[in-house]
């Protein structure tokens, strides 16, 4: 288990690495780089970044969740609230509904005016009112008045300028329909506009494009001696399920192997057996990456990891030209 | 310990301490303590309030009445008004002349009135020569108690609650006095008519009695001195031998009297130098005697009205008869109960003498009582009810020797206001005059705090004793043994009441006042013989128990075991009042019966012959809603003992505990604690402290504070926008319904250390969390103010903005306002805007200009504070003095920052140290940042293991998708926690892997993370930060004002200065004491060293030598004060230079 950290009862190992006192070559790193994508769908993807220092990942997990911009409403202009929801509350929850607008189409807002180039228009309009067909002995607000609950599936999107012809109206709105903005009764009316603007996470959270993208070390675990019979069995409930197989041993009796260490959820409850205590060395490898990034929706998450890049990049490309501009 | 007999199976233990066998284990009840909350539907917590206020409105009330029924003229021996009835009515609001309509309490609230209902009396009275009856008439109003019998609030279902604005969850059991939430809180005192033997500070033994009856209230001392005995009382100026009052009370023979306190030789010795003195001061007969205490009265300062005064000897017999030992009854100058009585405690005193274990505890608190709103409300109304009357009884001499027109007629002279007022006044201010007895109390009500739900219901049980607080003795402080189970062990603020304030458990109910007759009945009954048949000497036979009812002698019985057990017996099946309370006292061989008011008890479950009463079935009926806890007492399977019944009574903790002679058992070990303390999650892991501090810090935590919060407009309410039930409730979270009305946030915590920000208890906080709502609380307050009309018909109006006559726009600081002049909700008001622009007329009294327009100037209503406001609601109405009433809801919304205080349930508190990013937030292999970070130097020294169990709890509780339970002396195992843990795939300790945010690399140590329960405090950075270079200054003295309200300096104090001085720092010095603060140049005179004007010294009449120096103002203002009192300071003047 060479290159891993250890999982000790008490803490982890941190001793020094040879390889961390190694200068940091980009050849190498080009050679022992890789990327593995392990699942994917459009909203959740999980990938295997193998072979760089953690800073590395480090940086990509921090930009995405604090500096790929996203859309999100910045600006509610209140025409009418008489709902319970108190105007900021309201504002405050219309601001972190997520919002399907591809980020790269727009600029950062830079005037004071709002423009095609950069703002989205949003409206919400809806009045509850009674449910004149309602049973007259029911309870239930649902069946009683119309527009009880108010919706991001509510929420319009009002073009502004050419952005019609640009974008189509499925493309813009938020990304889940059911997300209780606030709940009204007869008599109750909200009528707001909001701006969405660009922002980065770091401003606010709303604007961060991910629910979070984190990354965990690849466990590793490891057999020291044989562990057979009842033991394997204990052994393998103290890990997650398929981490630990059985099989039939040449004497014929269970034996336990290691099957996939990967989903191991590093719980390390094994040490609680004295008897097995001693049986298992856990590890995490130090420059195995399971990275996990979930999207809020704008983008799919292998754009985001992308923007992350692209991030960086730029960020690298300042601070040379920043160093370039020192020395001439 | 266990031996196997043969033959047997099973083993017999054998407890090692007793040596005796066990009874069989006795199977646990399941779910006993589900009476719990069956008894509080019923009882408990405010029942007693209200409880008590409907015994005073439905009860009392009609006793004093009929105590005071008639009044009389001395000017017409015919003339009579007597009291038929009386009668508290529903509570309604008058709106000018005899209109009047039912109000509801949120109503008087919003429209600052007084929640009260009419009292109407039923009269007959002579108007002339005629006798006239007379029904429904008004005397006065009486503020109503919320959720009382005549509450509109009592009785009613939820969704009509919502309909009158009322929380369901309002405990009620308060008033509403002006717009003003007010409560009565629950009064402890020494108890009343009962003997107390103590130790004065010589070592000298007294017997106190304080009497206590409906018209008179003394107090009377047994007192020795030199070996005699005295008796004390405030009427007499000396102390009367002992010897002389019973020959007053006809007992002339020595022998009758030694007999009466006890023939055995060392009490005999002891009487001996009374007897003496009595002989030396002559007086052998009662008359000798009377007329040797009318020598020594005190000379009354006032007559009776039209009488005489009484010769000494009446008097002195009246005396006895009435005042010395007001409670026990003397019927037609028959003394024999009162010399009983008095023989009694002199025995007492001479017994305690030889035994100094005889001496009672004042601190016990079985000799204490509890005074609630009712009886103090009766108190307050007798008195102002006598004096209408007296009142009445004035005007009538007066007017009925007038001849007039009209008959006159006592009806129309009957003013409301003098009852309404003074009830009012008394529950507005706090200040209870009873004139009658002389009392006066300050602090008996207190505005109801609202700061959260649980501070609400948290005064509602608290306890105020009348002990002062400055006084620096512990007795009173310190946990009374006996306060077990009845008053909250831990809470109890910290500071000057640390001890005098209590609180009640959860279980504790408080007696009413009942009937003595019926009881004294079936005392005699069930044989305790009457005191009047009997000669002196039988009382002190061997074997012989004396039978108290409510401190006066009932009689005695010969075999008080029988007494004691059948009075139970028929207390259980419910001939008894549940309340009333039976208990021996072997020491002075008494059996003392109890059925007064105020006195603490609580419900156990009676075991009988090592067998608990209540068993499975009967909770399985319970929950199946078959069995109320009525009928558990009717049943005789529960019952009530008060505080001395309690501690005659072997009581088990629960099943394991019950031996052979136990009586009963604990119904659930929780309800120890009280409201306050029932919040804390693993009580009984902490240190005891921690949970006082979590007492005192759950009354600040802002939530929520009932389901009509948005309805309301307070002075000030904090609310939290995104409230949470807690990960771990405890039953008596349930109970009381935090869960439902919270106060605080579930925050992943990981303990651990992180920047050095965290230091001193500081937390840090992810700012990903902050914006996406966690703490985020709301601030509102009011603004109010009044429209009113004047004596010349002048009144206060609104006017619009005032409109800029350039850009046609309202100018800025009537920019909020709307067209009507009021600020329009959803308005942002800043600093020093107008919220109302009022005007006020500059004449209001005396005739107006009628050609002039009436003169106005500006009084707007503007707004204070540097962090801006938005109106959220405005009220417009009338209140009482028919007066325009405008109140505006102000509202702020703020974010948790810097310095913002949060606290746990553990008393735990910390400021925030740093609000970080979310990326550099630590994060572990699931992705999961937490909310906050704790330091875990929190621990070690602060011992709150129910922290940690709390953390563990919640963290599987969120696992597993349900609640944990961190029930006081139960709740969720730690074991059983832990393996649900490991179950899904944690650490069983709840220690995870954490990475770093800022390295990217995974930290060292495991993190002790997960869900700890955080209470958002009320103290916040925007209230207090404070900061001023130049600003207004004190008008005396020059010097910049006091305190951030009226942004005042901040003060070099004394030992500032002195560190300055030491220094040596002297410029320093008059830059900080003179120079900023009140430099004033002054001209002085040189020739007389006093001060000039304006370079004229008008002592020397010239301006040759004045010269200016600069000195602080406070300094001018010295000698000129001093000059005022003809002193006068001079002062020489050098040049430095020279």
């Amino acid at each position: 288990m060479d290159n891993s950290y250890i999982m000790r009862e008490d803490n982890i190992s941190s001793e020094m690495f040879l390889g961390d006192l190694k200068p940091w070559n980009l050849q190498e790193l080009k050679k022992t780089m890789k990327i593995f994508v392990v699942n994917y769908n459009e909203t959740e993807m999980e990938f295997d970044l193998v072979g760089v220092h953690p800073a590395i990942a480090n940086a990509f997990r921090r930009i995405l969740l604090s500096e790929v911009p996203t859309m999100a409403i910045e600006k509610v202009m209140i025409y009418n609230n008489t709902s319970l929801i108190q105007d900021e509350i309201l504002a405050h929850r219309l601001g972190l509904i997520p919002l399907k607008a591809d980020p790269r189409r727009f600029d950062f807002k830079s005037e004071d005016e709002g423009t095609e180039r950069d703002t989205l228009e949003f409206e919400l309009k809806i009045k509850c009112t009674k449910n004149t067909n309602a049973k007259p002995d029911s309870t239930n607000p649902d069946e009683l008045y119309v527009n009880n609950n108010v919706y991001s599936k509510h929420i319009k999107w009002l073009p502004m300028g050419r952005q019609s012809n640009r974008m189509k109206e499925a493309d813009v709105g938020p990304v889940l329909d059911d997300i209780l903005i606030a709940k009204l009764r007869p008599g109750h009316e909200i009528d707001v506009k909001m701006l969405a603007v660009k922002g980065i996470g770091q401003d606010h959270a709303k604007f961060s494009p991910v629910a979070t993208a984190t990354y965990r070390l690849l466990p590793q675990i490891e057999l020291v001696t044989d562990v057979e019979g009842e033991q394997a069995v204990r052994l393998q409930s103290c890990f997650s399920p398929g981490v630990i197989g059985i099989k039939e041993g040449s004497n014929g009796k269970k034996k336990a192997y290691v099957e996939n260490a990967r989903y191991d959820s590093c719980s390390r409850n094994v040490l609680r057996h004295n008897d097995l205590k001693d049986a298992v060395r856990m590890g995490r490898k130090r420059d195995h990456f399971i990275f996990t990034i979930e999207s809020t929706g704008a983008l799919t998450p292998d754009n985001l990891f992308l923007g992350s890049v692209d991030v960086l990049m730029k960020k690298c490309k300042d601070l040379l030209d920043k160093l370039n501009r020192l020395e001439s | 310990m266990g031996e196997t007999l043969k033959g047997r199976k099973f083993k017999v233990n054998v407890n090692p301490n007793t040596g005796k066998r066990d009874r069989h284990p006795i199977k646990e009840i399941q779910d006993k303590w589900k009476l719990v909350p069956e008894f509080l539907r019923t009882k408990g917590l405010v029942k007693q309030h209200i409880d008590s206020f409907n015994y005073f409105i439905n009860v009392e009330i009609k006793k004093i009445v009929k105590a005071n029924e008639k009044v009389l003229s001395d000017a017409d021996p015919l003339f009579y008004v007597k009291y038929l009835n009386i009668h508290v009515g529903a509570p309604d609001v008058e709106e000018g002349f005899n209109i009047s309509h039912a109000t509801s309490p949120h109503e008087c609230r919003l429209r600052d009135l007084t929640y009260s209902a009419p009292i109407t009396v039923d009269i007959e009275y002579t108007r002339g020569n005629t006798r006239v009856a007379r029904s429904n008439l008004l005397i006065g109003r009486m503020p109503i108690m919320l959720r009382s019998s005549n509450c509109v609030l009592s009785d009613k279902s939820e969704a009509e609650l919502a309909k009158l604005n009322e929380c369901p969850y309002d405990p009620g059991g308060y008033f509403v006095v002006k717009g003003c939430e007010k409560v009565i809180l629950i009064q402890e005192q020494l108890s009343k008519n009962r003997m107390l033997i103590e130790d004065d500070k010589k070592g000298q033994i007294q017997c106190q009695v304080t009497s206590s009856t409906h018209d008179k209230k003394s107090r009377t001392n047994i007192i020795s001195k030199k070996g005699r005995f005295y008796l004390k009382h405030n009427t007499l100026q000396d102390d009367i031998p002992i010897m002389v009052i019973f020959k007053a009370m006809g007992l002339q023979s020595d022998q009758s009297i030694v007999q009466m306190v006890g023939s055995e030789p060392n009490i005999m010795i002891q009487l001996i130098p009374s007897i003496e003195e009595c002989y030396t001061c002559n007086v052998f007969t009662q008359l000798q005697a009377l007329s040797f205490i009318g020598r020594k009265t005190k000379q009354k300062r006032f007559f009776a009205p039209g009488g005489k005064a009484k010769p000494p000897i009446d008097e002195a017999r009246d005396l006895l008869a009435t005042t010395v030992l007001a409670h026990v009854p003397v019927v037609n100058f028959n003394f024999k109960l009162k010399a009983i009585y008095t023989a009694l405690l002199l025995r007492k005193v001479i017994q305690a003498k030889d035994d100094p274990k005889l001496i009672d505890d004042r601190d016990y608190y079985g000799n204490k009582r509890l005074e609630l709103a009712g009886s103090l409300l009766s108190l307050m109304f007798e008195d102002c009810f006598k004096r209408f009357n007296s009142e009445l009884k004035m005007i009538a001499d007066k007017n009925i020797p007038k001849i007039k027109a009209a008959q006159f007629d006592i009806v129309k002279h009957m003013r409301q206001d003098l009852i309404t007022n003074t009830l009012v006044h008394a529950i507005s201010t706090g200040n209870w005059t009873i004139k009658r007895f002389k009392m006066e109390r300050q602090g008996v009500t207190q505005v109801l705090s609202r700061l959260s739900y649980i501070s609400a219901l948290g005064m509602m049980t608290r306890v105020n004793s009348q002990f002062e607080k400055t006084r620096k003795v512990s007795g009173p402080r310190s946990l009374q043994p006996s306060q077990w189970g009845m008053l909250c062990p831990s809470d109890t603020p910290e500071g000057e009441a640390c001890g005098l304030v209590k609180n009640l458990a959860l279980m504790t109910h408080i007696t009413t006042e009942m009937e003595e007759e019926p009881i004294a009945q079936i005392a005699h009954n069930i044989g305790v013989e009457d005191i009047f048949l009997l000669h002196g000497e039988e009382i002190h036979a061997p074997g012989i128990y004396v039978v108290w009812l409510n401190g006066n002698i009932l009689g005695i019985t010969g075999n008080y075991k029988r007494l004691v057990k059948i009075f139970r017996m028929l207390r259980r099946c419910g001939r008894i009042n549940q309340f009333v309370s039976i208990y021996t006292q072997h020491k002075h061989r008494c059996v003392y019966i109890s059925c007064d008011g105020g006195r603490l008890c609580r419900p156990y479950i009676i075991v009988e012959k090592g067998v608990p009463m209540v068993t499975g079935r009967h909770i399985e009926e319970l929950k199946q809603g078959k069995r109320k806890f009525q009928d558990f007492l009717n049943d005789g399977l529960i019952e009530f003992l008060d505080v001395n019944e309690e501690n005659d009574s072997n009581i088990a903790l629960d099943e394991n505990g019950i031996e052979e002679n136990t009586t009963h058992m604990e119904i659930a070990n929780f309800t120890l604690l009280g409201v306050c303390a029932g919040l804390i999650p693993y009580p009984h892991h902490n240190q005891s402290p921690r949970n006082t501090y979590q007492c005192a810090m759950g009354k600040q935590a802002m939530g929520t504070i009932g389901y009509n919060q948005r309805n309301r407009i307070d002075t000030l309410m904090y609310n939290l926008v995104y409230p949470q039930a807690p990960m771990v409730k405890t039953k008596t979270i349930e109970m009381t319904h935090f869960d439902k009305l919270p106060a605080g946030q579930n925050a992943i915590v990981a303990v651990m250390s992180y920047s050095g920000y965290d230091i001193e208890d500081a937390i840090i906080l992810n700012k990903a969390s902050i914006d996406r709502g966690y703490g985020r609380c709301l601030v509102y307050r009011n603004a109010k103010c009044t429209l009113k009309q004047y004596a010349n018909q002048t009144f206060d109006r609104i006017m619009g903005p005032v409109v800029d006559s350039e850009t046609k726009k309202p100018i800025h600081r009537h920019m909020p306002l709307d067209a009507d002049g009021i600020a329009s909700p959803g308005e942002m008001v800043k600093e020093r805007q107008v919220m109302v622009n009022k005007s006020m007329p500059t004449v209001m009294t005396g005739p107006l200009n009628p050609q002039a327009a009436p003169e106005y100037k500006d009084v707007p209503i503007t707004y204070k504070g540097p962090v801006p406001s938005y109106v959220e609601k405005v009220m417009m109405s009338s209140n009482n003095e028919d007066a325009f009433l405008i109140k505006l809801l102000l509202r702020q919304t703020r974010r948790p920052e810097i310095g913002d205080k949060f606290s746990s349930r553990h008393g735990q508190k910390g400021v925030t140290g740093l609000i970080v990013d979310q990326e550099d937030f630590p994060f572990n292999d699931q992705g999961v940042c937490p909310d906050m970070i704790m330091n875990p130097h929190g621990f070690p020294s602060r011992m709150t293991v129910g922290k940690l169990i709390e953390l563990i709890a919640g963290k599987a509780g969120v696992l597993e998708g349900k609640f944990h339970y961190g029930t006081a002396f139960g709740g969720s195992k730690v074991d059983d926690v832990c393996e649900e843990l490991a179950k899904n795939g944690f650490h069983y300790q709840g220690k995870d892997i954490f990475y770093s945010g800022i390295t990217g690399e995974p930290l060292q140590a495991y993190i002790y993370s997960g869900p700890v329960y955080y209470q958002k405090l009320k103290h916040m950075v925007q209230d207090k930060m404070h900061a001023r270079s130049r600003g207004p200054r004190a008008v005396l003295t020059r010097q910049p004002t006091e305190g951030r309200s009226r942004d005042g300096g901040l003060r070099l104090g004394e030992m500032e200065r002195d560190c300055l001085i030491s220094y040596g720092a002297s410029m320093m010095l008059v830059e900080r004491l003179m120079i900023s603060s009140d430099a004033f140049d002054v001209d002085v005179c040189n020739l007389c060293g006093r001060l000039a004007y304006s370079g004229w010294c008008h002592g020397c009449h010239s301006s040759a030598s004045v010269s200016t120096i600069r000195i602080p103002y406070a300094c001018k203002l010295l000698f000129q004060e001093l000059q005022s009192m003809n002193i006068s300071p001079r002062l020489t003047l050098k040049n430095y230079c020279d």
